[in-house]
């Protein structure tokens, strides 16, 4: 029996990895190979899917962006058993790309069948279940604040600090709400992990539980990911059956229920009490803080909200210990970062490495530079609401803090590059545009500044009174940065100031920007 | 389609009853059951969740889901975001436009509607698309009328 690994990942499917899988159980079929076929994650590079895998006594033999028609031909050059080919790429974990990585949330994304429990505690999982169910809560806690594991939703909070909040607040109920609400443009490591790997968040946010008393946990998944909340639903379903969720986890005394809820395509819903509004059945209305989710959340209850990555790394932490996550990283920023290189990219996908490493380095040493072949203009990370940064900062190493001394910001880790056909002046006003369609109205400079944002973009590239539409706009930025109640009105000035200051000329501005 | 009634409606929506967090996930009920959301739906949830009309029909008006009239067969949604800005998506969305899809409007022609979205997740390989659920990354309108015609007919 031959084992063939044909990726189940939504950028796998859209490349035709089903009509791959398919065609490989029919032609085997018809040959007489007995082939089992593994439905795995992605390996997250994405440029190569449909990536199909073959189990040898060497390793993994991967053969690259495999259509369907090709198969009979791959079967009668002998590829069940590893023979090279034009689309041959050798032993896939030998692939610099892969090799060079320091896989930790990531390790088993790719490698495991995504809802195969076996498969998973094979691989690692559960260890640090077991750990966290032998400790005391403040211990748990404790370890997490040790790891120096920062919230990697965007705004990098201590993990620790905030659970040891809902740990030291009493009430009758706590909640664990997963943050999956992955909206920003150029992210997508969220929705490969719930695809790829789901019972790893699964733990991370049983672990959550028991370490702050909660007993409910709910997941908060976007729409558009159909995929992921399918895969999510099966996993969850898969942990009721084996004891793993429900009223006494792994036949301990801690209990754990866990819920998918979607969205329904809204981008403020990924701010966290715009969620909190939305798993109330509510608009998703922006609340004021103080009071902080962490005493006042769901239904008014103590809850923690993380993001899907900043669970997922919680098992390791708790498997391996504090020290081993803490010794990656630089600075402040401990442990790794789950980068996504995207946009006009060459070897686009994931890129997990310890903080550290050079913008530079990753669009392109590890990505290779464009799709396009065209000299890299600018790349914006962290979303929408991230700053546009030129080829002066790829000097910069990735870490929260070293991105916002060079005016940037980490968010999500997603990394957009564009070539030098883009224009800048029509990016700032998407931003804006973008902010206009999507604030939920609750505050002024939002709502409001947005759509006037928009109008003095246009009035500034149509050369209309440059000077003063420019002081008008800065006047505007400093009002949503300054006024706004969250990240969407406030942070919406980051791109689009960055854009004008880097590419005045995009603009047509004849005057000097300040 | 619009075979239904108030009493198949309540029944679906029996588990929630007097219940008022249950408003968004009565409407995506509704939605799933019938594709749309028709008017009357929105009294019939206000009824079972104990909650004033109003209020549902803010919900409803929230969240781009929701859509008050029948989808077409085939419904694409179309990227519209930074990271496929940068791999093209303006020229494959006015190709579209020539086409008869105003993906800024939504309009049905020929059983097919082509509608704006903001990310999809697949964001190394855009342009992305999705057409009823299923991803295509590279997007063209070869592959995605390939998509649409595979459900239209």
């Amino acid at each position: 029996m031959t084992k063939v690994f044909v990726s189940m990942d939504s950028a796998a499917l859209s490349m035709g990895a089903n009509e791959v899988a398919a065609a490989i159980s029919e032609h085997a079929a018809k040959a007489g190979h007995d082939v089992t076929i593994v439905r795995n994650g992605s390996r997250g590079m994405l440029w190569l899917e449909p990536l199909v895998e073959v189990e040898t006594e060497a390793g993994r033999v991967g053969y690259a962006n495999v259509s369907a028609d090709q198969i009979p031909e791959l079967l009668a050059s002998g590829f069940l058993s590893g023979s090279s080919h034009d689309s041959c790429l050798g032993l896939v974990e030998e692939l610099d790309f892969l090799k060079n990585q320091t896989r930790i949330t990531f390790a088993r994304v790719g490698v495991t069948d995504p809802l195969s429990l076996a498969d998973y505690e094979a691989h690692g999982g559960l260890k640090g279940l077991r750990n966290a169910i032998a400790m005391t809560p403040a211990n748990i806690v404790n370890e997490v604040t040790e790891s120096g594991l920062r919230g990697r939703g965007g705004a990098g909070f201590p993990a620790g600090i905030k659970w040891n909040t809902v740990l030291n607040t009493e009430s009758d109920q706590k909640y664990v709400c997963c943050n999956a609400d992955e909206g920003d443009s150029g992210t997508f490591a969220d929705r490969m992990l719930m695809e790829g790997d789901p019972f790893t968040l699964i733990e991370g946010m049983i672990i959550a539980g028991i370490a702050v008393g909660a007993t409910e946990g709910l997941i908060y998944v976007r729409s558009e990911y159909p995929h992921a909340i399918d895969v999510l639903n099966q996993a969850i379903a898969i942990a009721n059956e084996n004891k793993l969720l429900g009223s006494s986890v792994l036949g301990s005394k801690f209990a754990f229920n866990l819920e998918v809820r979607v969205g329904a395509g809204s981008y403020v819903c990924g701010e966290e009490t715009a969620m909190l509004e939305s798993l109330e059945g509510k608009r998703g209305m922006v609340r004021a803080k103080p009071p902080i989710p962490a005493l006042v959340g769901l239904f008014g209850k103590p809850t923690v909200i993380n993001n899907v990555m900043t669970l997922s790394a919680v098992p390791m932490i708790l498997a391996d210990g504090a020290s081993s996550y803490q010794s990656f990283g630089m600075d402040r920023s401990r442990g790794t970062q789950v980068f996504q290189l995207a946009g006009n990219i060459l070897r686009g996908g994931i890129v997990e490495l310890p903080f550290g490493i050079t913008l530079g380095d990753l669009v392109n040493t590890v990505g290779g530079g464009t799709h396009s072949g065209r000299p890299i203009k600018t790349v914006q990370i962290g979303g929408p609401l991230g700053a546009y940064l030129g080829e002066e900062s790829f000097d910069v190493p990735m870490g929260y803090e070293s991105l916002a001394e060079a005016g940037g910001m980490l968010g999500h880790g997603g990394i957009v590059v564009f070539d030098d056909t883009v224009n800048m002046a029509k990016q700032a006003r998407f931003a804006m545009e973008f902010c206009a369609e999507e604030s939920c109205g609750k505050c002024t400079p939002c709502r409001i500044g947005s759509t006037r944002g928009v109008e003095v973009i246009d009035r500034i590239v149509a050369g209309e009174d440059q000077a003063k539409n420019l002081e008008l706009l800065e006047d505007l930025c400093e009002v949503m940065t300054d006024g706004s109640l969250c990240a969407m009105g406030g942070l919406t000035p980051l791109p689009v100031r960055s854009a004008l200051k880097l590419f005045p000329a995009d603009f047509g501005i004849k005057v000097e920007v300040k | 389609m619009s075979n239904y009634s108030e009493e198949s409606i309540l029944n679906f929506l029996g588990p929630y009853k007097g219940n008022r967090s249950a408003v968004l996930r009565s409407l995506q009920l509704v939605q799933e059951l019938l594709g749309y959301v028709p008017d009357s739906a929105l009294d019939i949830i206000a009824k079972n969740s104990n909650v004033s009309r109003a209020e549902v029909y803010g919900v409803f008006t929230f969240y781009s889901d929701f859509r008050s009239t029948p989808p077409a067969k085939a419904v694409v949604k179309v990227c519209v975001a930074e990271a496929c800005q940068a791999s093209g998506s303006a020229s494959l969305i006015s190709e579209l436009h020539d086409k008869g899809y105003d993906i800024h409007k939504g309009n049905i022609k020929d059983d097919i509607q082509m509608e704006q979205t903001f990310c999809l997740g697949n964001c190394a390989l855009g342009p992305a698309a999705m057409v009823n659920g299923a991803p295509i990354g590279r997007a063209t309108c070869a592959k995605i009328f390939a998509s649409t015609s595979a459900v239209t007919a």
